[in-house]
Parts: structure tokens; sequence; C-alpha cells
């Protein structure tokens, strides 16, 4: 078993290096450009189906620019299957008048849904998954700062990100020390061990955070963490960021209004 | 894994007007647990709270077995409460959440109202409540913090669940009753909790064993008397959470009788093929009530009711229980 580096479920794999429009756009137009999109979806009617692909095509066209490779977005949307799946239950379990398709009779108020919740999912979920891909993490904390977030959150969600490659190689070392020791649990009854050494790995995290505080206040940390980029935000790129969503609604309001 | 339906739901999942307002709720409570956890936190132990968050964000990959072939994993809302105050948890599991959704796509960005809401602030503050009224009937000892973890992180994963049924009544997305919703919902987090319960109370037993410091929840123990006691076995908790399980399924499946399970239906309907049923269906989840008759209507709406009533309190409880004692554990 020479398994030492499988898999890295951190966040290293989530940013694919490019040099896209999409990659140089300053992160804080570009968060604020997802968020609206994303709600732009969010609330479109779910029986607006060319809508939709209009979105779709806003998505793909992001996608084609930032040049991600599909295999790569579609890799990541698997995140979303399990509401797939509870989409493909609903048109069996929902009320409302029945059409019968293939000889099944199905809720046609319940496909509708199911369209909705996929469409607006798969959207969603792949749009961010274009901002996460494009956008390094200390950029999303430096949006986050830039947009005037409380500088506690900004702060933990650094923290977080500084420590969770630390952390799951700890969870992955003890994992393994486990393993080796012939750990190999089955039911619910053995979860004894997992347990302590998940309490042991919180007590470990706490003491490193509490030396790392004292190691951080030794170099003269003042509660604030200097922010060591130089770039500025152009007022232009907030226009350049809000395109697809601006585009977005309005092709979802003429739909609407027609 | 279908256990994950009621957390990190995706864009779409509920009507944007749940969305916002659950989105209002959640900035709302946040920002006042912010404000309270202020003296717990100051800014000079950001980095503990962040390196908790990545210590929730790693937890949530430990994968426990459940049965042979198939496993869950810690949701950490109450025990992040538990161990670290109901301020600090809540604020940390709600970073862990955002995080997801934003660069994980783990959960859509305009549901981020509704997943904080269940995943971070109701299993937090309620399993923050229901820990402390626990607590209060348990003796003063390791073990009781540790089967008072146990229950109340056993109840936050099925309170959570009753939260996203509630906000599944409100603004459905699809035209299921609230029932089959509530049932199906409620029925499959029990098993969950039962596994976040012995989990979460495991895990607190053994922070006990070495720095029962660190339990926030367990501060007003005598700490030279925790360090004598050995911690409990699982099989208490097992027994525990069997218990829980059994009283929530029983008070659940009372609601559940009278409805025909959606799958039933469908058999129905395919023997009398294209019987059509008596209404159109609106987008409001209130008229399939109507299509499911008075009774389940009234039975539906006092459920809900209950339960909504029944968390309000819970959360409520949890906020008024933390703020009583603001010498946290963390500004020590």
């Amino acid at each position: 078993m020479a398994g030492g580096h499988q898999h890295a479920p951190g966040h290293a794999h989530l940013h694919v290096p490019g040099d896209s429009g999409v990659h140089r756009l300053s992160p804080a137009p570009k968060l604020v450009g997802l968020v609206a999109f994303v709600v732009v979806v969010a609330l479109t009617p779910r029986r607006e189906i060319v809508v939709f692909a209009v979105f779709a095509a806003i998505v793909a066209a992001t996608v084609a620019m930032a040049r991600v490779p599909v295999r790569t977005v579609f890799a990541r949307l698997v995140v979303i299957v399990p509401f797939l799946l509870f989409a493909a239950l609903v048109p069996f379990v929902a009320d409302g008048d029945q059409v019968v398709v293939f000889g099944l009779s199905l809720s046609e108020e319940g496909l509708w849904a199911a369209f909705g919740v996929v469409a607006k999912s798969t959207i969603g979920a792949t749009a961010s998954i274009v901002f996460a891909a494009t956008t390094p993490v200390p950029d999303v904390i430096r949006a986050l700062s830039e947009l005037r977030v409380p500088a506690v959150i900004v702060g933990i969600v650094a923290f977080m990100f500084r420590y969770l490659d630390v952390i799951i190689d700890q969870l992955r070392r003890m994992r393994q020390a486990m393993v080796a020791r012939c750990h190999d649990p089955r039911w619910l009854w053995q979860v004894g061990p997992i347990a302590s050494s998940a309490g042991t790995l919180f007590v470990r995290s706490y003491e490193r955070g509490e030396r790392v505080h004292q190691a951080m206040l030794a170099r003269g940390f003042d509660g604030h963490l200097p922010d060591l980029d130089e770039r500025t935000t152009r007022p232009s790129e907030w226009f350049v960021a809000v395109v697809p969503a601006v585009v977005a609604a309005a092709v979802a309001t003429m739909a609407v209004a027609t | 894994m279908t256990p994950l339906l009621a957390m990190h739901a995706p864009d779409g999942f509920l009507e944007p007007a749940v969305a916002a307002v659950t989105a209002v709720i959640s900035v709302v409570i946040l920002a006042v647990s912010l404000r309270a956890a202020r003296t717990e936190l100051g800014d000079r132990q950001v980095p503990l709270a962040g390196i908790t968050a990545a210590f929730v964000f790693a937890a949530q990959m430990f994968n426990f077995p459940v049965a042979s072939g198939t496993s869950g994993h810690l949701l950490g809302g109450a025990l992040a409460a538990i161990l670290l105050g109901p301020h600090v948890g809540t604020i940390v599991v709600s970073v862990v959440v955002v995080v997801q959704a934003l660069l994980f796509a783990d959960g859509g960005i305009s549901a981020l109202g509704y997943n904080v809401l269940n995943m971070a602030i109701v299993p937090a503050f309620g399993g923050w409540a229901l820990y402390r009224l626990i607590r209060r009937v348990l003796p003063a000892t390791s073990s009781g913090v540790i089967a008072a973890t146990g229950l109340a992180a056993a109840a936050s994963v099925v309170l959570s669940s009753m939260a996203f049924s509630i906000e599944w009544l409100f603004g459905a997305s699809a035209p299921v009753p609230f029932d089959t919703v509530f049932t199906a919902m409620v029925g499959v987090h029990v098993l969950i909790g039962i596994g976040e319960g012995v989990l979460s109370a495991l895990m607190v037993s053994a922070v006990l064993a070495t720095r029962p410091d660190l339990v926030t929840g367990a501060a007003d123990l005598d700490l030279e008397a925790v360090a004598d006691r050995r911690p409990v076995g699982a099989r208490a908790f097992l027994i525990g959470g069997a218990l829980v399980a059994v009283f929530f399924a029983a008070v659940v499946s009372q609601f559940a009788v009278d409805d025909p399970d959606g799958l039933e239906r469908v058999a129905i309907d395919e023997g009398f093929e294209s019987s059509a049923q008596e209404h159109a269906i609106a987008d409001s989840i209130f008229a399939d009530y109507a299509t499911s008759g008075i009774g389940n209507e009234s039975v539906s709406l006092a459920v809900a009711g209950l339960a909504g009533v029944a968390l309000c309190l819970l959360v409520g409880y949890g906020i008024v229980a933390a703020t009583r004692r603001p010498t946290g554990r963390l500004a020590s």
C-alpha cells in the first residue's frame, strides 16, 4: 500500500491557472457578478425554457472564455447529483394533473418542478465552478475584504484556507496509522476509534491555533492582516463583471413580459 | 448521498421569496452572533476560529460507517456550539457553508440563506438550547456532558430537517405535499441524527479526556474532577440515540398515518390510468393541501405550526442561554 498521495481534497485543485479575461478580472467585481447572475437565474420562473437555454449559453460562453476544461466542470458538478436524483423522483410523488409518458403516470407540475431544479442548480453550480476555477483563494479573500465583509469573518476564512490542507494531511496521517493497525470499521458501533481520533484532531487543531497565534503576536500581529497586493480594481471592471447578469436579467424580463 | 438532501441545497430548490426571507434572517442572526462573539473572539482569537473552521471542514470529510457499505459524515453544528459556544460555533459553521457554496459549488449561492439557517444557525442554537436543557436534568459530571452532547447533537440534525420542511411548506419548488417531505426528511434525519449524536458525544469525550478546558459547554465543570473520570463507552450512546429516535419516530408517524405515501399514490394512479386529478395545481404549496383533504390540511398546519414554534423557542432559548454567560472559553 504505497498510497501516500492519492488525491488532495483541499482547495489546491480548485484553481485552473490561466490568463483569460475571466482570470484577469478583479476578484471583487467577479464575485458580485457571479452572485448577481445566480440570483437572476434563481428568480426566473421555471417554465421559461428558452430563457434557461440562454442562461446555459451564457455560462457555456464563460466556460469557453475562461478555457476551463469541460471535464473539470463535469467532474465538479458531481456534488449536485443527489439533488438531480431528488428532482427525478419529484414527477412520481408530486400532486396535480397527471400526464402519461412512456406508460408512466407523471405529475405535470412535478415535471416542471424537476426541470426547474435541474436547470437552476446546474447553471448556478457551473457559474460558481467557473468562479472557483479562475480565482485563486487569496484573491477570494481579498474580494471579501474589498466588499466590506467584517474583518473577523475574512480572517476566519483566510485562516481556514491556510490550515485546511494542513489539517486534512494530519487527518490522513492519523487514518493511515489506524489502517496500519488493522482498523477497518464496517458498522456504526465500531465508530469509537474514528470519533476519538476526530476529538484528538480537534485538540491538535486548537493547539496549533494557539501556537500560530502566539507566533503571529511575536511577529507584531495587531489584529489586521496586511494586504500585500497592489492591484486596484478599475471602475470599468464592475461593468464588465455584471454583463452576464444584466444580459440574463434582460432576456428573462423580456420573456416574462411577452 | 441522500442523507445530505436537506443540506447543501442547490439554487432554485426553494422559491425565491423563501430564499430572500431566510437570507435576511441568517444575516441578522449572524450579525448578532458576531457582535456577541466579539467579547469571546476579539480580533486576537481569529486564528483559533479559522483553524477550527478548517477542522469542521475536515470533519465533514470524516466518513464513519453506518452499516456495511454505507457511510455518513458529521454535520457538526451542535458539536461546534458545544465546543466553542453557540455564537462562535454558528459563525464558524456558517463560514464553512458559505465557502463550500462559493468555491466547491456545494450548495447554491442563491440558496445560502436557507442553507446557513438550516446547517449552521438552527443546529448550533437549537442544539445549544437542548444541550443546556438536558444538562439541567443530568448530573454535572463529564458523563452528563457527554450524554447531553449526544442527545443534543442527535436532535439538532432532526431540528435542521424540520426547519427545511417548514421552509418547504412556504416555498416548495415542487408540488410535493408537506406531509410527504416532512415524513421523509425527518425520518431519514432521525437515522442520521443517531450517527451524529454518537460521533459528537465520542468526540467531546475524547476532548474532555485530554483538554477539558477547551469544551465551552463544560465550562461549569470542575476540571480536576473531569480529569479523573474515564470516558463513557459507545454503547450508552447507542441506547440513548435509539431512545431519541424512537421518540421522534413515534411522534412523526402520528402525522404520517393518514397520508398515502407518494409512491403508493403513483401506484394507485397507474392502476386507474389517467384518471384526472380533481384540482389543477397552483404554485403555492397551500393549494396542495386542498387536494389532500381538509383533515390533512389541519394536521399539516398543526405539524408545521408546532414544529415551527418549537424551533423558534429552541433557537431563541439557545440565543438567550448563550448571552446570559458572556465570559466564554475562547477569551481565556
